[in-house]
């Protein structure tokens, strides 16, 4: 495929495109298989033991026990699918929104009620902060 | 003869649904957004639409990874309610309509669009969302429902200038079905949001509002918009906002802006709402 993309440079993005659905594939998978409530309830009993099933390769395996949930979109994980973990563990979109940017729960709800991440600055790579250059 | 006869953009915002389901629309943080939706339900109540096409995407509930449909018509007769990972909504199942779904299916296709046809599939908030918003909580839907999704979860979605064009062979499919049915159209999705990444809560009032403006006054200057476009400006989820474009080509060129109702935040997302008319002579 050809690189680059012109949308690797925003900043802070993991758009799942070919290459990530190339990658990500078991992962999502897995994720999937979460919309069954008994599924749910086996994963939750013994993670380890649930993701044998699946073929994700060690750093997969990785971030889903860690919850890393940046690590997750690195390694082909698709926000669409990998938000079913956390529902799973109760947590809710916010939540979720709030750790991958790196500031607490309430700060994240507090930058979303005054409006939300701006786009000023946050347009190429090149503008931002180092913290938010990745993806 | 069936007729389209207006359109409605709105969110999609499963949080929206999960207020309702808790009773939390009057709380003061959702209280706002709700109060904007009174007016569209007045309206569709008035207007009584005989059947509905919803454009919406699939949320990995009817669909994994394992087959992406690009375009897909649900043709079946009752879609159930998805489990998306935390139960299914409490709402009612979504009747579906055969007669004009199929029909829609066989002209598209022979209109080169090459739809996937769906009988069986569960519908998930991206559907369920939008007639909650219009319709309340209600023990049956006002009317029937034909399902059509949109991928955007796997990128590339359709362009903006497809969709458009979807929407226009859809009405004249509509327009060639042999029933008077009164047929409104849903575009569903947006506004700007980024749910990933450390740009997560990405909102971009002011793309949001020349988009909700441009609906009305421009709609093929906004269906040009490219995706990396819609990206950074509008957040990498900000990409569904191709799916209204469905509904604007299948509307008159001329349409009236009846309400427009425009709220941030629900949850990450930028909450928008516009009905639309028509304003062509007949």
């Amino acid at each position: 495929m050809t690189r680059p993309r012109d949308y690797d440079s925003i900043p802070g993005t993991y758009v799942y495109d070919a290459e990530r659905g190339r990658i990500g594939y078991a992962l999502n998978m897995f994720c999937m298989s979460l919309n069954k409530a008994e599924n749910r309830k086996r994963f939750k009993e013994n993670e380890a033991v649930y993701l044998d099933r699946f073929a994700l390769d060690a750093e997969q395996r990785r971030t889903v026990l860690e919850r890393d949930w940046l690590g997750m979109l690195r390694v082909g994980g698709n926000i669409y699918y990998t938000i079913k973990i956390a529902f799973c563990d109760g947590l809710t979109f916010q939540d979720v929104a709030g750790m991958m940017s790196g500031v607490s729960k309430e700060a994240y709800a507090q930058m979303m009620l005054a409006g939300g991440r701006s786009p000023e600055g946050n347009r190429y790579k090149e503008q931002t902060p180092a913290e938010t250059k990745r993806g | 003869m069936a007729k389209i006869v207006a359109g409605i953009a709105t969110s999609h915002v499963p949080a929206i649904g999960a207020a309702m389901d808790r009773g939390l629309t009057g709380t003061p943080y959702w209280d706002p957004l709700f109060k904007g939706y009174g007016p569209a339900r007045e309206w569709l109540a008035r207007l009584a639409p005989d059947v509905a096409i919803i454009v919406y995407n699939d949320h990995a509930s009817a669909f994994s990874l394992e087959i992406i449909p690009t375009f897909l018509i649900g043709v079946g007769d009752k879609f159930p309610i998805a489990d998306e990972g935390f139960g299914p909504r409490p709402v009612p199942a979504v009747l579906g309509h055969p007669a004009l779904a199929w029909h829609l299916a066989e002209s598209l296709i022979l209109d080169e669009f090459d739809m996937t046809i769906a009988n069986e599939m569960p519908v998930d908030h991206g559907l369920t969302v939008p007639l909650s918003v219009t319709c309340g909580q209600t023990k049956a839907w006002p009317f029937p429902v034909i399902p059509l999704c949109v991928n955007v979860v796997q990128y590339p979605p359709p362009t903006g200038a497809r969709c458009f064009k979807l929407g226009m062979a859809i009405r004249r499919a509509v327009e060639q079905f042999d029933q008077d049915l009164r047929v409104v159209i849903y575009g569903t999705g947006g506004m700007s949001h980024q749910l990933q990444g450390e740009r997560a809560g990405l909102i971009n009032r002011q793309f949001d509002t020349a988009f909700l403006d441009g609906m009305t006054r421009d709609p093929l200057a906004l269906a040009r918009i490219t995706h990396t476009e819609y990206m950074r400006e509008a957040g990498s989820e900000g990409v569904e906002m191709v799916m209204w474009h469905v509904m604007r080509g299948a509307l008159d060129e001329n349409v009236a802006e009846i309400h427009r109702h425009y709220h941030v935040p629900a949850s990450n997302t930028a909450a928008g709402l516009l009905i639309l008319e028509n304003r062509s002579p007949a």
